[in-house]
C-alpha cells in the first residue's frame, strides 16, 4: 500500500493512500467529532453520506471547509481540525441540527447512551441559538418490536445503509424534499405493513432514539409484581455474554450472575432457553435425516431466527418448503412451560406468564405471530431485550458484579454445549452436525469442533463426510448473504445438504437487542470467543445427550418427530408480499 | 408473493403499456425517474400500485421508488383534473404576487383541500421557476405560458378554458 504524507494541525502524518481525513488523524491521536458517519469493516457497514457535516475541517488552499469523513487525505494535504473558522462551523452544525430535535433527553430511552446528546456535550453547547419549526412525524410502534420516533431523526442515513445495503431488506428511503425529508417506508407504511424483518441492526446503528425497541418493560414489572401469576423467565445463549458489558465484563460467561440477578427482580422460575435449544436440535435433526432418507427437499433451513423467517416469506415466498418446520427455541421452550411443566408440577397454564430475554427485536414480533399459541395460551407473552434487561436492574439497583452465582431451574435449566453456540453464527448448523452425525453413523464423533462453520466471514462453506458421503454446509449471516445464498440454490448454481440463516451479522451476538455496540466489531468477537469457550467447557456438548431432554421425551412428548412433538414444537410460514 | 397484473388495483391495460415501455428499456435501475415520468403520462398521476409494479418489476425496494416519487414535485400522486394550471412560485414571481394569482384561481374554482376541484375538472399547483421571469408572474395553462398574470384576469383565462372545451369536446389530456 502506497503513503501519502500530509500535517494535520501542523503534526506529520504519514497515512496509506486511499484513507480519509477522519482516519489518518487517529493515526496522530487527533479525534474529528463524528456522527453521520460509521465504517464497520467486517460486515461490510460503510455510511459515508457526510450528511451531518460535523466533521468539518479546514484544509490549506480549498475555499470551503471538507467533511473529514468523506475528503480522502491526499500527498501535502495541511488541515487543521480547531480553526476558529472550523470550530464555529462544526457548533453550527450540531446547533442546527439541535434546533430540529426534541429536548426531552431526561426522558428519553437514549439519555446517557445517545451520539447526538453526547456530541452537544463534546462541543460545550449550552444554548440552541436557532428557533424555528420542529418536524412533527407519526410515531410508530404498530409492530410491537421496532419503535419509530422520527422526530427525533437526524437524517445520518445510517438506518437506510443497514437496511438497504448490508441487510438488502430495503425498507427504508429518504422521502419528500427540504424540511420535510423524512427516512421512511414505503408510502409512509406503518413498519408491521411493511416488509421489515425487525431484525433491529438499524436500531444498532442509530446515533439517536428515532429508532429503538418497543419497551416491555413497564408490562412486566406489572406482571411481576401480581401475587397471582407464575413468571417464568429464560433466557437466550446470547445474552449470559453481553449482559456482562455493562459492568465492564466484556466478553465474559456471566450466566452464574445473570441467573441470581433474574431471581432477584422477582421471577418464579429461571429456565434456559438453550433447553429449548437442544430440543430444536434433536427435532431439527430428525427432521434432516428424514429428508435425506425419504428424498425430501434439501437442502434444510435452520428456523430459529425469526427475522430470517420473515425474510424468506417475504424475498422467497416459492422456498418456503425448506426452511426446518421447528419453533424457535424461546417458542419451544415457551410452549413445553405452559404444557410438559404445567402439568408436571400441577400449575394453572393460564396463570403463567412466560418471558424471554432475548437478543433480538423480532422475537417480540415473532411472540404476535398466530402460530405461536396452543389451546389459546400464547407460547410466550413477554420478550424483553439484553438492554431492557439491564435497564430493569439498574431500576431495581441490583449490584450486578457482586451476585453471587446461581444455577438454571430445573426441569428445563440444563444444556449442552451444543446449545449455548446457538448464539452465534455457524453454531446453529454445528450443533445439528454433531447431532446429525452421530444419528446417521450410529459411531461417536470424535472431532466435535467444525471449525470450517466458525468466525466472521459473511458467507462460509463445509463439507462434512458422514459415512462416506459428503454433505455440503453453507452459513450466512446478515441477510444480503442470506440473499445471495437463496439466489444461488434459485438458480440451481449451488446445492446443499444444510444451511444455517441468522439475519444479523455476526448472529445473536450481535442481535438487534444486544448493548449498542457503537461500531466496535472487537465487542462482537469477543462475545464470540466466549461463547465457544463456554461450549468448549460443557461435560456433555452434543444436544441427544442431554438428560433432561431424553426424560422430556419420555415422560411427555414421546417419539422424536412423533405426533405430540409436530403439534406442540413445529410451525409452517406463510407467503408475504414485498412491500 | 409475485402479483399478477390484474392484481394490482390499476387499469390492466395501462399497466401492461407500462410494462411495455419497461421492456424497451435498456439501462436498468437508472431508468426510474423515465419509468415514472411515463408512468404519469399514462395514468396521469403515481398511485401507490403503480409504484410497487415499478418496485417489483424493477428488483428494487417500494421505498426507494416512493423516495423518488416524493423528490420530484413534478410528479403527483393524487389524480390530476382534465386541466392543468400550475402556479410558477419561483422568487421573481413570488414578489409579483403569484400567491394571489393562486389563491384566485382556488377560490374560483372552490379548491378547499388539496390541489384539484370536486368535479375533477381543475387541477391548480404550483412550479418552481420556469425560467421566465421576465414575464412574472407566470403561470402554465395545460402546458401553455400566460405571462404577467393579475388576479382580474384569472376569470378570463377559466372562461377560456371552457369556451375551448366546448368547441372541442374531444379535447383532453396529450394522447
Amino acid at each position: 500500500m502506497s503513503k501519502v504524507k500530509l500535517t494535520i494541525n501542523d503534526i506529520a502524518v504519514e497515512a496509506e493512500k486511499g484513507m480519509t481525513i477522519v482516519d489518518a488523524a487517529k493515526l496522530v491521536n487527533i479525534k474529528i467529532p463524528t456522527l453521520c458517519h460509521l465504517n464497520i469493516h467486517d460486515i461490510k457497514m460503510v455510511n459515508r453520506t457526510a450528511s451531518c457535516r460535523v466533521c468539518l475541517v479546514e484544509v490549506e488552499g480549498r475555499r470551503n471547509l471538507a467533511p473529514a469523513c468523506a475528503t480522502e487525505a491526499v500527498e501535502g494535504m495541511k488541515i487543521n481540525t480547531n480553526s476558529l473558522r472550523a470550530i464555529k462551523s462544526r457548533r453550527a452544525m450540531v446547533e442546527l441540527l439541535l434546533s430540529d430535535h426534541p429536548t426531552d433527553c431526561l426522558v428519553c430511552e437514549r439519555n446517557t447512551n445517545c451520539m447526538l446528546q453526547s456530541l452537544a456535550a463534546e462541543l460545550g453547547i449550552r444554548k440552541i441559538k436557532y428557533e424555528g419549526a420542529m418536524s412533527e412525524y407519526k410515531k410508530d410502534s404498530s409492530s410491537q418490536a421496532l419503535y419509530r420516533n422520527s422526530n427525533k431523526c437526524i437524517m445520518c442515513r445510517r438506518c437506510e445503509t443497514m437496511c438497504n445495503e448490508v441487510q438488502t431488506v430495503g425498507i427504508y428511503s429518504a422521502v419528500d424534499k427540504g424540511f420535510e425529508t423524512v427516512v421512511s417506508p414505503a408510502f409512509g407504511l406503518p413498519m408491521l405493513d411493511t416488509q421489515c424483518v425487525f431484525c433491529g441492526q438499524c436500531t444498532q446503528v442509530c446515533p439517536t432514539a428515532a429508532l429503538t425497541e418497543v419497551s416491555h418493560v413497564a408490562k412486566l414489572w406489572e406482571v411481576l409484581a401480581d401475587e397471582d401469576l407464575h413468571v417464568v423467565v429464560q433466557t437466550a445463549p446470547a445474552i449470559r455474554v453481553t449482559i456482562g458489558e455493562k459492568y465492564d465484563m466484556d466478553g465474559v460467561d456471566c450466566t452464574g450472575k445473570m441467573v441470581s440477578a433474574l431471581r432477584r427482580l422477582g421471577f418464579d422460575m429461571v429456565f434456559d432457553t438453550n433447553f429449548g435449544a437442544d430440543v430444536t436440535i434433536v427435532e431439527e435433526a430428525h427432521e434432516f435425516i428424514q429428508r435425506i432418507k425419504n428424498g425430501g427437499r434439501l437442502p434444510i433451513l435452520t428456523s430459529c431466527c425469526p427475522s430470517w423467517v420473515k425474510f424468506i416469506e417475504h424475498q422467497f415466498p416459492n422456498l418456503l418448503d425448506i426452511p426446518s418446520s421447528c419453533k424457535s427455541p424461546h417458542i419451544i421452550l415457551g410452549v413445553l412451560t405452559k404444557t410438559y411443566y404445567a402439568e408436571k408440577y400441577n400449575i394453572d397454564p393460564s396463570k403463567i406468564v412466560m418471558v424471554s430475554v432475548m437478543p433480538c427485536i423480532a422475537k417480540k414480533y415473532e411472540i404476535m405471530r398466530p402460530e405461536m399459541q396452543h389451546e389459546d395460551q400464547r407460547n410466550v407473552d413477554i420478550v424483553i431485550t439484553t438492554r431492557e434487561l439491564i435497564a430493569m436492574l439498574t431500576e431495581a439497583g441490583i449490584d450486578f458484579k457482586a451476585l453471587p452465582d446461581d444455577d438454571f431451574d430445573n426441569p428445563m435449566g440444563e444444556s449442552t454445549g451444543a446449545a449455548d453456540i446457538f448464539g452465534t453464527t455457524g453454531g446453529v448448523i454445528e450443533a445439528a452436525l454433531r447431532t446429525t452425525y452421530e444419528w446417521m453413523t450410529g459411531k461417536e464423533l470424535k472431532e466435535i469442533d467444525f471449525h470450517s462453520v466458525r468466525g466472521l466471514d459473511g458467507l462460509k462453506e463445509a463439507t462434512v463426510d458422514i459415512d462416506g458421503k459428503p454433505f455440503r454446509i453453507g452459513v450466512a449471516h446478515g441477510l444480503g448473504n442470506a440473499r445471495i445464498l437463496l439466489d444461488n440454490i434459485q438458480e440451481g448454481k449451488e446445492e446443499y445438504h444444510a444451511i444455517e440463516i441468522m439475519a444479523c451479522p455476526g448472529g445473536c451476538i450481535d442481535g438487534g437487542g444486544q448493548p449498542y455496540h457503537m461500531g466496535d466489531i472487537e465487542k462482537v468477537k469477543k462475545r464470540m470467543e466466549a461463547i465457544y469457550k463456554i461450549d468448549a467447557a460443557k461435560p456433555l456438548r452434543k444436544s441427544h445427550e442431554n438428560p433432561y431432554v431424553k426424560k422430556l421425551y419420555e415422560e411427555y412428548l414421546g417419539e422424536i418427530g412423533g405426533e405430540k412433538a409436530h403439534k406442540l414444537l413445529h410451525t409452517h410460514f406463510t407467503a408475504r408480499e414485498k412491500i | 408473493m409475485a402479483k399478477n397484473m390484474s392484481e394490482y388495483k390499476v387499469d390492466t391495460e395501462k399497466l401492461h403499456k407500462l410494462g411495455d415501455y419497461m421492456d424497451s428499456l435498456e439501462r436498468g435501475e437508472g431508468e426510474l425517474i423515465n419509468i415514472l415520468r411515463e408512468a404519469q403520462e399514462i395514468f396521469g398521476y403515481l398511485p401507490q400500485d403503480v409504484q410497487l409494479f415499478i418496485a417489483r418489476k424493477m428488483g428494487i425496494p417500494a421505498a426507494k421508488v416512493f423516495g423518488v416519487a416524493t423528490f420530484y414535485s413534478f410528479f403527483t400522486m393524487e389524480p390530476r383534473g382534465k386541466h392543468v394550471i400550475s402556479v410558477c412560485m419561483g422568487t421573481a414571481c413570488f414578489v409579483k404576487a403569484a400567491d394571489k394569482v393562486l389563491d384566485e384561481f382556488r377560490s374560483r374554482l372552490k379548491i378547499v383541500n388539496g390541489n384539484t376541484s370536486e368535479d375533477g375538472m381543475y387541477t391548480v399547483d404550483t412550479v418552481r421557476c420556469i425560467g421566465a421571469c421576465g414575464l412574472a408572474p407566470v403561470i402554465l395553462v395545460n402546458g401553455k405560458v400566460y405571462g404577467r398574470v393579475k388576479p382580474e384576469d384569472v376569470a378570463t383565462i377559466l372562461e377560456d378554458i371552457e369556451t375551448d372545451e366546448n368547441m372541442h369536446s374531444e379535447v383532453g389530456l396529450q394522447q
